[in-house]
């Protein structure tokens, strides 16, 4: 696979040394003078020096061959955004990877088509809800192609749903309990399975039946 | 008629200006709060002091109301994302966006976006200019490609 990595900060750079590990071709552009020294003496002709939302630094780096895989991780998300579009819009590339900086852009990715899309910020966040308990509804993974989403929900002792079989719940339409984690074993739930203060439960549904999910089993 | 101007520097101060004199409503919106100084001491249209890609600040400015929105911060990558967030997000169908690449403005020229490339302008009259004055070239011209 043929990889354009734009962005040669630790990120960009991580990403391309791995992916040429694994056998890939890449190649990487780096703006910074000094980071594309060094970048320079490990990736050689692959590396390229230059503002990577400017087109013709773009063609240098290969991108109308076109690259299997556009990764763009600078610290900006406007160069990321514009990056990503005119890859796909004008060179046709397939599959565009972007960092997000801020949080609060991501909404204008997704209003730009660009996905998949990575923000550290994000995947802290719902690391920190899955250690901290109080969070009684955490998020593990979102399909938005599909419009699916995957939380957990942990069961206690004053839970509606706890001492009721599956069966017996009124789950919102659009989701369904996928597992049920009881004493470190994790189960597939049947109809008449019933809930146990201590379970953890995982479920799929539509984002926006959140609450709907959340009265039936927690009524929080 | 209401304008909203993102990007209040040289050239962003000056159309908020014109917009105004022709009997728009302006807000402008820039970074910077000492940039309300270039809209001189009589400025009667509004001012909002945030950045393009907060939604929230372009909410503050009025962009639900507006019937345009020109778009010239320093940034052309920002630049293009705010006049995507305009165009396609609020949709004003009269978003103009200043791409000082010319190489990109033509790009997002096809891609539906209402550019303006000073750079292609200043390229254009300069070089007209220098034919305009009476020197003869020293050799035949190309022909047109």
């Amino acid at each position: 696979m043929f990889v354009l990595v734009a962005g040669g900060g630790k990120v960009g750079s991580n990403v391309a040394r791995t992916l040429r590990r694994i056998g890939h071709e890449v190649t990487i552009i780096e703006q910074r003078r000094d980071r594309f020294t060094d970048l320079e003496e490990e990736f050689e002709h692959a590396a390229i020096v230059g503002d990577a939302t400017e087109i013709f630094v773009l063609e240098r780096a290969g991108v109308a061959r076109p690259p299997d895989l556009v990764v763009a991780v600078t610290g900006d998300d406007e160069d990321n955004m514009v990056i990503c579009q005119m890859a796909r819009e004008r060179y046709g590339v397939p599959k565009v990877i972007a960092r997000v900086n801020d949080p609060r852009n991501e909404p204008h990715f997704d209003l730009l088509g660009i996905s998949p899309t990575i923000s550290a910020t994000q995947m802290i966040m719902a690391l920190v809800e899955h250690e901290v308990p109080e969070h009684e509804l955490i998020h593990l993974l979102e399909l938005r192609k599909e419009n699916l989403e995957i939380v957990e929900v942990q069961i206690d002792k004053t839970s509606p749903s706890a001492g009721k079989r599956i069966s017996g719940l009124k789950l919102p339409s659009g989701s369904q309990l996928i597992s049920v984690m009881r004493e470190g074993r994790a189960e597939i739930p049947e109809p008449e399975t019933e809930l146990q203060p201590g379970d953890q439960v995982l479920a799929i549904l539509e984002p926006g039946k959140e609450d709907e999910l959340r009265r039936v089993l927690l009524k929080r | 008629m209401k304008a909203i101007v993102v990007g209040c520097g040289r050239v962003g101060s000056a159309v908020a200006k014109k917009l105004t004199k022709s009997g728009w409503d302006v807000t402008a919106i820039d970074e910077n709060e000492e940039a309300l100084a270039r809209l001189g001491e009589h400025w009667s249209g509004g001012f909002v002091v945030g950045h393009g890609m907060d939604v929230n600040v372009l909410r503050e400015a009025g962009i639900e109301e507006a019937d345009a929105v020109v778009v010239a911060t320093n940034g052309d990558n920002t630049n293009i994302v705010v006049g995507q967030v305009a165009q396609k997000r609020f949709g004003i169908e009269c978003t103009v966006v200043r791409i000082l690449d010319p190489a990109r403005a033509e790009l997002y020229a096809t891609l539906g976006l209402r550019t303006v490339s000073p750079t292609s302008t200043a390229i254009e009259v300069l070089t007209e200019s220098v034919k305009a004055c009476s020197v003869k070239p020293v050799r035949a011209p190309a022909a047109a490609s």
